[in-house]
């Protein structure tokens, strides 16, 4: 009974009545959860860190700064570049679809927009070898006509592409559609056409879930292993991206230098994490729903 | 079932939810807790349940102290506003749920439960309806069954908080009757809590006021409705009507100088004087220099009642007639008026 | 526009139009979405389907059940399943802790809750790998007790279950947080302990978001990568999972190979997809969230 007393509107945070359950039982229940996640999550991201400057800090940031390495870095920004853009561009369109209209097969079609997701990484990069790879469906004229799309850029792209498709969209629709329609409605009775309801009505109003998908696409993008390591064809210092070159690294035993470039993609993901924190903060708990439905 | 409460406090952080209660309901008493949102109510209620504690003050449930006892232990049914149904059982399973629950001493066999299922069904008027989800009935239907699982387990008092606030008008109104009807057949010593007047004078035996987390005012329901204590008490309970007097030897008077009551045990003074708008007789005159009238301002004619709205110099009135005895006044008539029942209170 | 069709039904003279509101763009943004969606997602996986098919029944059930393919399946979902429903009871106990009670660090363990998916799953592979293997900060004390975990079954277990727990933790938070607390005092009042109230009342409520987050937990552990194979060893028989079997096809240009089991893999996770929203959508309907 020594805790604070909550207000009884605060449905958001939750205790069974400081009363009810003994503070014992709370606290090991506390310290449990807490043990676990320090052990699972806390360790290894210490980890990390600690690896990396396990040779000293020089030696971490030679690791991040050598040739290979910062080509892998620049790879990584390119094709999340390319990737990204592009799948804001199909999250905005097929949002706009769903959310907007009412159309049969639309529920198909969210099924399909979040295939990318259920699927295993290795068989999103997989379906790109067997497409454009030597001796794939399209590997023949590929050659002849000197195109190279397996193990080059343009098909750790594609692979990217398939893996974080579903991001933005994902996002936007529920929050389309919890928005409705009625200021769109409201500009298209004004006189507004297509493009100025777009740009000057929903686009604001969507702007956080925007951003928030752009984030999770992003770090998806530049974190991406198990497709791109399939199409890539490793070779260093042309097709490897971070995550690759990470790789790389460990499979030559280079410990600290490998920990170096994973410590570089872990703090990515750490300020993505505040970041999406900060955001979850101002659009409110309907975004983990959202997330928590894949 | 005795309930006592002496002295009880209780604080949300810096706010003092209730401050030196004292109260006593008596056995089979069906007592309503009434006041504006925030006078503390519902913290009384829960206090009694169980579900909240109070700082300081005594709680006696049948002359033991029950500060000690678990809510479990208390032997209260308790209805809640939105009706805390376990929505993923059904009719049959929420009503079964405190027999079930009970250990295997006193719990009841299977074919008694369901006798009472059935029983406590058809009691609240929905026979039959043990199948049904939560999700699938109405507010006054899932109410009912609320208040059939918590008399399943046989509760000595029954504790409802704001039972009829989450339902429609019409549902409100019959589920009230119904609740009066139960009271009657069952006398269970109940305590229910609204901030609607017209339900509390309609069905409590006694009626509680409370406001800032003090009690302004107990006592049976009529003794309350005539001889209210305090302005707030007299304006929360109905329609009323104020003006500002000036007691003089025990006569008050308005600013006109009409004479509106005698024998009032105030000194002199200034003070206000309340009225209820069918307490104001009114009598359409011409106008005549010696006695004030006042002029019709509005009339709304609602069912079988008129409700006019005076303006003298004294304010604005408001009187209540039945509509067949406008008699022809209309807007802009002069009428004089008189006031019975007045109940004067010192200014405050 | 706002009029996509306009038929004259037959002899009455009747326009018909359908209208999809006033909102414009429909077929645009519909066309494109459908465009896109096919040329990066739909046809390559068609493709996936066309090319395993090219091969009769016979040869694909002798791909399927070869020795080594079996003992990659068996490894595959019997790990990521031990590891969903570990998932499922940390998970749970996670999100009951954060969301009921209110303590120091709360907010920070919340937001790292989500640290498995952000992460990318190379970086996770070598940090577990190194963690646990028999020099590592945890792999150190566990091997002094006998147990390997690094390279063997186990540490693959480990990793599968790093990557999961987000998916349960985030999916019976909301479920978790918009319980409303009526609902409980109503059993206390009833009589019931908190035993039987946490059984009865709630994990009853909780069941069908637990099922849930354990089946994307699942599902994700069957086609995980990254975070596996640098700590499973990759003995074949016992540690070696599906993905890098089909790697490992792709590298020896068995094309065919690899397209069987991509395919096999890509049924699964359709079939996983569809009882999850399945899932989701009894919830909906029984409970109303």
């Amino acid at each position: 009974m020594a805790s604070d007393p909550i207000p009884r509107q605060a449905f958001t945070e939750q205790t069974i009545g400081h009363s009810r359950q003994p503070s014992i039982a709370r606290w090991l229940l506390i310290l449990l959860a807490v043990a676990f996640l320090g052990t699972f999550l806390v360790v290894p991201l210490v980890s990390i860190f600690v690896e990396a400057l396990s040779n000293g800090v020089m030696s971490a940031f030679g690791a991040i700064t050598n040739p290979d390495a910062l080509a892998a870095i620049r790879l990584t920004v390119l094709v999340a570049a390319i990737a990204v853009p592009l799948n804001v561009v199909f999250g905005l369109a097929a949002s706009w679809a769903i959310a907007k209209f009412r159309f049969r097969g639309r529920s198909l079609l969210v099924t399909l927009i979040d295939l990318p997701f259920a699927v295993s990484p290795v068989v999103s990069g997989l379906v790109y070898v067997l497409l454009f790879g030597l001796h794939g469906l399209l590997g023949p004229w590929l050659q002849v006509h000197h195109i190279k799309l397996i193990f080059a850029v343009p098909g750790i792209v594609l692979a990217t592409l398939f893996v974080t498709l579903p991001f933005v969209a994902r996002e936007l629709i529920p929050v389309m559609e919890t928005q409705g329609q009625e200021a769109e409605e409201a500009a298209i009775l004004l006189g507004a056409n297509g493009w100025q309801v777009f740009w000057r009505v929903t686009l604001p109003n969507i702007r956080w879930g925007l951003l928030y998908g752009v984030l999770l696409c992003n770090a998806r993008a530049m974190g991406e292993f198990g497709a791109v390591s399939v199409v890539s064809g490793h070779i260093r210092g042309v097709t490897n991206t971070m995550p690759l070159h990470v790789e790389v690294l460990y499979n030559d035993y280079n410990f600290s230098a490998a920990f170096s470039v994973a410590a570089l993609l872990a703090l990515l993901a750490l300020v993505s994490l505040v970041l999406k924190n900060i955001m979850e903060w101002r659009m409110g708990d309907a975004l983990t729903q959202s997330l928590a439905k894949r | 079932m005795s309930i006592d409460l002496r002295g009880i406090c209780c604080r949300f952080g810096s706010t003092a939810a209730l401050s030196d209660i004292d109260l006593s309901v008596g056995d089979g008493e069906f007592v309503a807790l009434l006041g504006p949102s925030g006078s503390g109510k519902t913290t009384l209620l829960r206090i009694l349940a169980g579900l909240e504690f109070a700082d300081t003050g005594g709680l006696q449930i049948d002359g033991r102290d029950a500060h000690r006892i678990a809510p479990r232990d208390r032997g209260i049914g308790f209805v809640f506003q939105h009706y805390a149904l376990f929505r993923h059982m059904t009719v049959a399973g929420n009503i079964r749920f405190g027999l079930e629950i009970r250990p295997r001493r006193t719990r009841p066999n299977r074919r008694e439960i369901d006798r009472r299922v059935a029983e406590l069904l058809d009691m609240v008027q929905l026979p039959g309806m043990e199948r049904r989800y939560p999700t699938q009935l109405s507010g006054g239907q899932q109410q009912r069954v609320a208040l059939a699982r918590a008399l399943a387990v046989e509760p000595r008092i029954l504790l409802l908080d704001e039972p009829f606030g989450a339902l429609d008008t019409k549902v409100r109104e019959e589920l009230r009757g119904f609740l009066k009807d139960l009271h009657k057949r069952l006398g269970i010593t109940s305590l229910f809590v609204t901030h609607d007047q017209d339900e509390a004078l309609e069905i409590a035996d006694r009626i509680v006021i409370m406001r800032d987390g003090r009690i302004e005012q107990a006592g049976p329901t009529a003794e309350v409705y005539a001889a209210p204590v305090s302005p707030f008490v007299f304006e929360f309970l109905g329609q009323s009507n104020r003006l500002a007097v000036d007691v003089m030897a025990g006569r008050a008077t308005t600013r006109s100088g009409v004479a509106v009551a005698e024998g009032i045990a105030l000194p002199d003074g200034s003070a206000v004087a309340f009225f209820r708008p069918h307490d104001l007789d009114l009598t359409q005159a011409p106008a005549t220099d010696s006695v004030p009238t006042a002029r019709v301002s509005d009339i709304a004619v609602v069912g079988a009642r008129a409700r006019i709205t005076l303006i003298d110099q004294d304010g604005v009135l408001s009187a209540e007639l039945p509509a067949d005895q406008l008699n022809g006044m209309s807007i802009g008539s002069p009428v004089s008026w008189t006031a019975r029942r007045v109940r004067v209170f010192r200014e405050s | 526009m706002a009029v996509t069709v306009s038929e004259r039904a037959a002899g009455t003279g009747v326009v018909r139009r359908r209208h999809r509101g006033p909102l414009p763009g429909f077929v645009p943004t519909l066309g494109f979405t459908m465009t896109y969606l096919s040329l990066v997602v739909l046809i390559p996986l068609a493709f996936l389907v066309l090319r395993a098919s090219g091969v009769s029944w016979h040869g694909l059930l002798q791909i399927v059940t070869s020795p080594r393919v079996l003992a990659a399946f068996r490894a595959s979902f019997g790990i990521a399943f031990a590891a969903a429903v570990i998932d499922a009871a940390a998970g749970l106990l996670v999100a009951w802790v954060l969301v009921r009670y209110r303590f120091p660090g709360r907010r920070l363990l919340d937001g790292l809750v989500d640290l498995p998916i952000a992460l990318p799953t190379a970086v996770a592979g070598i940090t577990l790998t190194g963690l646990y293997s028999d020099t590592g900060w945890l792999g150190a004390p566990l091997a002094a007790a006998g147990i390997q975990v690094a390279f063997t079954p186990l540490g693959i277990l480990v990793a599968l279950t790093f990557i999961g727990l987000p998916f349960v933790v985030r999916t019976v938070q909301p479920v978790l947080a918009d319980l409303t607390r009526d609902v409980e005092e109503a059993a206390t009042t009833l009589g019931a302990r908190p035993g039987q109230i946490f059984r009865r009342i709630l994990l009853p409520q909780l069941f069908p978001a637990l099922l849930t987050g354990l089946a994307l937990a699942f599902g994700r552990g069957i086609g995980e990568y990254g975070s596996v194979i640098f700590i499973a060893g990759n003995m074949p028989g016992i540690s070696e999972i599906v993905p890098l079997l089909i790697v490992t096809r792709l590298e020896q240009f068995d094309y065919i190979g690899a397209a069987v089991l991509g395919t096999v893999m890509l049924a699964v996770s359709f079939l996983f997809m569809l009882t999850i929203n399945g899932l989701q959508q009894m919830s909906r309907e029984r409970l109303g969230f």
